[in-house]
C-alpha cells in the first residue's frame, strides 16, 4: 500500500518536473517558445493566412476576367495580382504548410518529445513570417513583383518594368528558401533519429515516410533556384548579364534552373497531402494500409521522376524534338506511382469497412477532382499536345484541378480530422459538410470551362479580352464559381475561428486512429508522456494498454531529472537506443537572428549597402551566440538513467551525432547548389562555338593555387582533428591556427586569377559565371575559417577537447564537402578552357 | 459555346491543329472512362459493407489496376504521340532561308518579313500574315526585347521566340479564312493586347497581295500623307514607296487593308486608327509610342483618314 502511494507521488513528481521543463514562457515571452506544437501552429496558421490573401488576390483576377474589355483592375495591378497569387500560394502556403504540419505532429507520431532542433524550426518560422509579410506587403505600395511565378528574363530583369518587385520577389523568396531548406534538414533529421525504439523503419508510419522523401526532395530541388536566384540577382544589381543573350547569356537557363526546382516543387506539394490521405483512410477503413511497401514505393518512385521532367515546361521553348520526346515519356511515367498511390487507398478501403466521416468526404472529393487533373496532365505531358495547351487557361485547369484536388482538399480533411489534436475536440460536422459541397461545386463550375476557354484560344496572364473572340459567357462562369468556392472556404474560416463551447474533458483519440500521434494532449507540451517501445505499424491498435502505460509513465524517459528538454536518438534502421538528446529550449536568438537575416535580404533589396553589412554582422553574431550557448555543451555527467534499466550517453559526436547528420544534409544541399552554378558554366559552353568569347580566363596557375591550398587546407584540418582525439590538443591549435591562414591564402589565390586576369563581369557572360564560381567557392572557404576560428576559441576555453569534439567533427565534415566544391571550381576554371 | 471561333485549337484549319485536335478527342474519350471507373471503384468502395475484401485480393487490385492497366495505357498513348510527332514537327528540323516567313515579336507587336523567293524582293508588313491555302509555310521566329510567344490555335501549336535564338516553325494551312493568334507567353504590361491575324487566302488571291505589297505606294500629293511626313511619323514607321522610312515601328504599307490596328487591339477603322494616333498608352498600356495628342484634332483625323484608305 505504501509502496503504491509512493511510486504514484514518484510519478506525480516527475510529470509536474517534466511539465515545468517544457511549459511555455508566460506574457509576451511566450513568442519566444520553439515548442515543437506552438511552431507548428503559429507556422500553419501562418500558411493559411497567406492562402487566404491569395485567395482574395484570385478572387479580384477573377472579377476582371468576369467579362470582356473589363477595366477592373489595371494591367499593371492585375500583373502584380497573378504574380503575387502564384508566388504566394506555392511558396507561402503549399510548401510551408506541410512544414507546420510535419513539425507539429511528426514528434508525437514518431514517439518523440521533440524534433531534434527544436530552435531550428523556430528560427526557420521567423523567416518564413518576416519573409512571407515583406512579400505580399508589397502589393500595397504598388510594389510587388509583376513579370509572373516564374520569373522569366529577359523581361523580369527589365529595371524599367519589373522595378523594385522582381528583388522583392528574388530576395524575400531566397530568405524563405533558407527556412525551407532549414525545415527539411530538421525533418530529415528528425524521421531518421528520433523515432521510438522499435519503430523499425518499414513501421513508420507513412506520413513520416512521406515527409521524409519530400525533405529529401526540399533538399535537391530548391539549391537550383537558389543558384539561379544569385545569378538573377547578380544580373539585376551589378549587371552581370547572365540572361542577356547580347552579352552571351542566355534567358533558357533561368528556365532550366527554374523548373529543375519548379516541377520536383509540384511534387513536395503534392506527395505530403497524400501523406495525409494515408492516415486518414487507414483510420475510417479501420484497417491498416494495404500495400504499405507498394505506397513508399511509389512516393519514393514520384520523387525520383519528378527530377526528370522538368522539360516539359519548355516544349515550346524549341529545344530538339528528341529531347521533348524523351521528357513526354518521363512525363508519363509519373502517373504510375500516382496511380498507385490511388489504388493503396482504393484496396484499403475494400478490405475494410468505410465509415464515410468528414474527412472522407474532403479526401473522395479531393480524389475526383485530382483525377481529372491527372488525366489532363498526361494530356499535356504528350509534347504535341502541350504546343497547342502550353501557356493557355487548359493549364490554368490542370495544375488547379491538381493542386487543389490532390493538395487542398486534402489539406482540409486534414484540418477536420486532426483539429482535436489541437483542441480537444472536433469542428462542426454541419458546417463542413455545406463548406464542402460549396467548394466541390464552386471549384468544378470555376475551373471546368477554363480547359474549354484554354483550347479556344485564351492565353494564360492576359488581363483582358476581346468581346469578339468568343470567351466572355466561360469566363462569367468560372468567376462565379470561384466565388461559390471562395464562401465554401470561408466557412471553414468560421468554422475553426468561431467560439466553441468548452468541453470539460478533451476527447482523446475520437477517430479510433491507430497512430501515435493520438495519444498527444493539446494542453501538454511534452509530446508523449514517456517514450513507448513500438512494435507495430498501428501500436494503439496492436499494442494494448499502450497508452495506459506511456501515461503513467512506464515507458523511457519519463521525467526530467536534470531540468532538461530530452528526447530520444536511435538508429536510422532499426530504432535502437542510442542516446539521450538534450535539446534546445526556449530563446530569443532565434527570433533576433531571423529577423537580422531577415533585415540583411531587405535592405540588400533596396540597396542599403551599410544595413546590410550591419544586420549581416548581427546575423552571424547572433547565431555564434546560439551555437556556443546552445550546442555541444559539455555535460555535467556523461550518462543518463532513462528507465527500464537502460542508461545512455547524453554527449556524441561524429556520425552518432545529430549535429553532423545536419551538417552532412545541410551540406548536400549546398553542394546542389553549387552544382546548379556549374551547370550553368557548361550550359554556356555547349550553347556557344567558343565559350570564353575569346576573353581573357582566369589562367591555369592560380586556380590550381587554389586547389593546392585548399587540399593543404585540408590536410590540416584532418591532422587537427587526429591529434585533437589524441588529446595532443597543442598540437590540434597548432594546425587550427595554420589551417586559417592557408585557408586565407587559398580564397586568395582563388580570387588572384579573375582580378590579375581582369576579368570584367559586365563585358560577357563567360567572366561573369568565372567570378560567380570564385566567389562561391571563396565565400565557403570564409565561413571555413569563422569555424575554424570557433573551434580554436572552443579549444582554449574547453569546450572543445579530446572526448567532446562534435564541433571539430563537424567542421572536419564541412571540410570534406569545401574541398570537392574547391578541387571541382578551380579545377574546372582553371583547366577546362585550355581542354576544350 | 461550341468550340468554333477563330482562334480556336477545336476548330482546326491546318494540318498539325487538325492531328493535335484527333489525339485529343482520343485523349478525352478514354481520360473520361478512366474518370468513370476510378470514381465509381472509388465510391463502391467506400459505400460496400458487405463481404471485404481479402488483403490478397486488394493486393492484386493494386497491381493490376494501379500498375498493369497504367503502364498498358500510356505505352499505347506515347507511342501514339511518338508516331505523331515526327509527321507535324520533323525531328531535325532544316534550317533554310528560301520563302521563310520572319516574324520578329516586340512589345507588344509583330514585325512580318517576307524573304524572297524566286528572285523576288523580300517585304515587311505588321501584325498580320497572309499564307496560300495547302501550302506549308515555314516562320523563323525571334524576339528582340523579351520572350513573346508565336501561336495560331486553328493551324497549330505554338513556338516561342526568344531573344538570341531563332526558331523554325512550319505550319501548313488546309482551309481559307481569317484567324487570330496571340502571344502566348507573358510579355509585360500589354501582353493581353498582343494579336496578328492571319489570312489563308486562294493562291491566287496571295500572289495578288503580295505583288501588291512589294509594290508599295506611291507618293501623292493627299494632306494626309504630307501630314505623316511633316509630324515625323516616318522616323520610326514605314511606308514603302516614300524614300525613307524607319524601322523601330510596325511597317504601315497597306495598313488600311489589315483586320485590325494595334496589334489585334482594335478594328481597323479610321477612328480607331486616329485614338490610336492620339494616345496609344490609353488603348494599349505600354505602348511605345508617344502619344500626339498636342496635334490638332483636324490633322490627326486626316492622317487617320489616308492610312484607313492604304487599301
Amino acid at each position: 500500500m505504501t509502496n503504491g502511494t509512493t511510486s504514484k507521488d514518484m510519478a506525480e513528481t516527475q510529470e509536474d518536473e517534466l511539465r515545468r521543463v517544457w511549459a511555455n514562457p508566460k506574457g509576451w515571452r511566450y513568442w519566444t517558445s520553439v515548442n515543437n506544437t506552438q511552431i507548428g501552429l503559429w507556422y500553419g496558421s501562418a500558411a493559411f493566412i497567406f492562402m487566404l490573401f491569395a485567395g482574395v488576390l484570385a478572387l479580384l483576377v477573377r472579377l476582371q476576367l468576369a467579362v470582356p474589355d473589363n477595366d477592373f483592375l489595371s494591367a499593371d495591378l492585375f500583373n502584380q495580382a497573378f504574380t503575387l497569387h502564384g508566388t504566394v500560394m506555392m511558396f507561402l502556403f503549399a510548401v510551408p504548410i506541410f512544414e507546420a504540419v510535419a513539425i507539429f505532429l511528426l514528434p508525437s507520431m514518431l514517439g518523440a518529445r521533440e524534433l531534434p532542433f527544436p530552435r531550428l524550426s523556430a528560427f526557420g518560422f521567423w523567416s518564413f513570417a518576416l519573409g512571407g509579410v515583406f512579400v505580399c506587403g508589397s502589393i500595397f505600395f504598388n510594389a510587388a513583383p509583376n513579370s509572373g511565378w516564374f520569373m522569366y528574363p529577359p523581361l523580369a530583369t527589365d529595371k524599367e518594368y519589373s522595378g523594385i518587385g522582381a528583388d522583392i520577389w528574388l530576395l524575400g523568396l531566397s530568405f524563405i528558401e533558407v527556412a525551407s531548406i532549414a525545415a527539411a534538414v530538421e525533418l530529415i533529421v528528425g524521421i531518421m533519429k528520433c523515432r521510438a525504439p522499435g519503430m523499425r523503419i518499414n513501421m513508420m508510419p507513412l506520413f513520416a515516410w512521406y515527409l521524409l522523401i519530400v525533405a529529401g526532395m526540399i533538399l535537391f530541388a530548391f539549391p537550383p533556384l537558389i543558384a539561379g536566384d544569385i545569378l538573377f540577382e547578380m544580373e539585376r544589381m551589378f549587371d552581370w548579364p547572365f540572361f542577356d543573350a547580347e552579352r552571351g547569356g542566355d534567358p533558357l537557363l533561368w528556365q532550366h534552373l527554374f523548373w529543375i526546382f519548379g516541377h520536383p516543387e509540384v511534387y513536395i506539394i503534392f506527395l505530403p497531402a497524400i501523406a495525409l490521405m494515408a492516415m486518414i483512410v487507414p483510420t475510417f477503413a479501420q484497417r491498416p494500409i494495404v500495400g504499405y511497401s507498394w505506397i513508399v514505393l511509389a512516393a519514393v518512385g514520384t520523387g525520383f521522376l519528378s527530377f526528370g521532367l522538368w522539360v516539359h515546361h519548355m516544349f515550346t521553348t524549341g529545344l530538339p524534338q528528341i529531347s521533348l520526346a524523351f521528357f513526354s515519356a518521363a512525363s508519363e511515367a509519373v502517373a504510375i506511382p500516382t496511380g498507385v498511390q490511388i489504388f493503396v487507398f482504393i484496396a484499403t478501403m475494400l478490405a475494410g469497412r468505410v465509415i464515410f466521416s468528414l474527412p472522407m468526404l474532403f479526401g473522395a472529393g479531393g480524389l475526383a477532382i485530382f483525377v481529372i487533373g491527372g488525366l489532363t496532365g498526361v494530356m499535356v505531358a504528350l509534347a504535341p499536345f502541350d504546343w497547342q495547351a502550353h501557356d493557355t487557361y487548359f493549364v490554368v485547369a490542370h495544375l488547379h484541378y491538381v493542386l487543389i484536388g490532390g493538395m487542398l482538399f486534402p489539406v482540409v480533411a486534414g484540418i477536420y480530422y486532426y483539429y482535436p489534436l489541437i483542441d480537444g475536440r472536433k469542428l462542426s460536422d454541419r458546417i463542413g459538410r455545406i463548406a464542402f459541397w460549396l467548394m466541390f461545386i464552386g471549384f468544378n463550375t470555376g475551373f471546368f470551362p477554363m480547359h474549354l476557354t484554354g483550347l479556344r484560344g485564351m492565353p494564360r496572364r492576359v488581363f483582358t479580352y476581346p468581346a469578339e473572340v468568343g470567351w466572355d459567357l466561360l469566363n462569367l462562369i468560372s468567376t462565379v464559381g470561384a466565388f461559390i468556392f471562395a464562401s465554401g472556404v470561408a466557412l471553414i474560416v468560421i468554422d475553426i475561428l468561431r467560439p466553441k463551447s468548452r468541453k470539460p474533458e478533451a476527447e482523446m483519440n475520437p477517430w479510433n486512429a491507430g497512430t501515435l500521434e493520438w495519444i498527444s494532449e493539446p494542453e501538454e507540451n511534452w509530446g508523449v508522456r514517456s517514450i513507448p517501445i513500438i512494435s507495430s505499424r498501428y501500436p494503439l491498435w496492436d499494442q494494448p494498454g499502450l497508452i495506459e502505460d506511456i501515461k503513467k509513465g512506464r515507458f523511457y524517459l519519463p521525467d526530467a531529472q536534470d531540468g532538461r528538454r530530452e528526447t530520444l536518438v536511435t538508429s536510422v534502421l532499426d530504432a535502437e537506443p542510442l542516446q539521450c538528446l538534450r535539446v534546445g529550449g526556449t530563446s530569443y536568438l532565434t527570433i533576433v537572428s531571423a529577423f537580422s537575416l531577415g533585415g540583411v535580404f531587405i535592405a540588400l533589396t533596396f540597396h542599403w549597402w551599410l544595413l546590410t553589412v550591419l544586420f549581416g554582422i548581427v546575423t552571424l553574431g547572433t547565431i555564434l551566440i546560439w551555437l556556443w550557448t546552445g550546442t555541444s555543451e559539455i555535460p555535467e555527467r556523461n550518462e543518463r538513467d532513462i528507465g527500464l534499466g537502460v542508461t545512455l550517453p547524453v554527449y556524441a559526436s561524429g556520425p552518432a551525432s545529430v549535429g553532423w547528420w545536419a551538417m552532412f544534409i545541410t551540406m548536400a544541399g549546398d553542394g546542389t547548389a553549387f552544382a546548379s552554378l556549374m551547370f550553368g558554366y557548361f550550359f554556356y559552353w555547349t550553347i556557344h562555338p567558343d565559350f570564353t568569347a575569346g576573353l581573357p580566363g582566369p589562367g591555369v596557375v592560380w586556380p590550381l593555387a587554389a586547389v593546392a591550398l585548399f587540399a593543404i587546407a585540408w590536410l590540416v584540418m584532418l591532422l587537427a582533428r587526429h591529434a585533437n582525439a589524441k588529446d595532443r590538443l597543442r598540437l590540434a591549435r597548432l594546425c587550427l591556427f595554420c589551417s586559417v591562414f592557408v585557408t586565407l591564402a587559398a580564397c586568395l589565390a582563388g580570387l588572384a586569377g579573375p582580378t590579375l586576369h581582369r576579368m570584367q563581369p559586365t563585358v560577357h557572360v563567360y567572366p561573369a559565371i568565372v567570378w560567380v564560381i570564385c566567389l562561391w567557392t571563396v565565400l565557403h572557404g570564409l565561413v571555413a575559417i569563422i569555424m575554424q576560428l570557433y573551434c580554436l576559441a572552443g579549444s582554449f576555453t574547453g569546450r572543445l577537447t579530446a572526448n567532446y569534439d562534435a564541433d571539430l567533427r563537424n567542421v572536419v565534415l564541412y571540410w570534406h564537402f569545401l574541398v570537392i566544391t574547391a578541387l571541382t571550381s578551380f579545377g574546372v576554371l582553371g583547366l577546362f578552357p585550355e581542354v576544350s | 459555346m461550341g468550340c468554333t471561333g477563330q482562334q480556336s485549337a477545336l476548330d482546326p484549319a491546318g494540318d498539325e491543329a487538325e492531328a493535335v485536335y484527333r489525339l485529343f478527342v482520343v485523349m478525352v474519350a478514354g481520360g473520361a472512362l478512366i474518370w468513370v471507373s476510378v470514381t465509381a471503384l472509388f465510391i463502391y468502395a467506400a459505400r460496400h459493407r458487405a463481404n471485404s475484401w481479402t488483403p490478397e485480393r486488394a493486393n492484386a487490385l493494386i497491381s493490376w489496376g494501379g500498375v498493369a492497366f497504367p503502364v498498358i495505357v500510356l505505352l499505347g498513348l506515347l507511342g501514339y504521340a511518338m508516331w505523331l510527332m515526327p509527321a507535324i514537327r520533323p525531328w531535325n528540323p532544316a534550317i533554310q532561308k528560301e520563302g521563310v516567313i520572319e516574324v520578329t515579336a516586340k512589345q507588344f507587336w509583330w514585325r512580318v518579313r517576307y524573304l524572297g523567293t524566286n528572285g523576288d524582293p523580300p517585304f515587311e508588313t505588321a501584325n498580320e500574315i497572309r499564307l496560300p491555302v495547302g501550302q506549308p509555310a515555314t516562320f523563323a521566329l525571334d524576339a528582340t526585347d523579351v520572350i513573346h510567344s508565336f501561336w495560331i490555335p486553328a493551324l497549330g501549336g505554338k513556338m516561342d521566340m526568344i531573344p538570341g535564338r531563332t526558331n523554325f516553325l512550319t505550319l501548313t494551312p488546309k482551309r481559307t479564312g481569317t484567324y487570330r493568334g496571340p502571344c502566348a507567353e507573358f510579355c509585360g504590361t500589354s501582353h493581353a493586347y498582343m494579336a496578328f491575324s492571319v489570312v489563308v487566302m486562294e493562291r491566287k488571291e496571295f500572289e495578288a497581295w503580295r505583288h501588291r505589297q512589294i509594290a508599295g505606294h506611291e507618293r501623292t500629293t493627299d494632306i494626309g500623307q504630307a501630314l505623316i511626313r511633316r509630324h515625323g511619323c516616318l522616323g520610326c514607321h514605314s511606308l514603302r514607296g516614300e524614300e525613307s522610312g524607319g524601322a523601330t515601328a510596325p511597317d504601315l504599307t497597306l495598313v488600311g487593308a489589315r483586320q485590325s490596328i494595334g496589334a489585334g487591339t482594335l478594328d481597323n477603322t479610321v477612328e480607331n486608327i486616329a485614338r490610336f494616333i492620339r494616345s496609344p498608352i490609353s488603348v494599349k498600356p505600354g505602348a511605345k509610342m508617344p502619344a500626339f495628342d498636342m496635334l490638332p484634332q483636324q490633322e490627326i483625323d486626316e492622317m487617320a483618314r489616308y492610312l484607313g484608305g492604304l487599301k
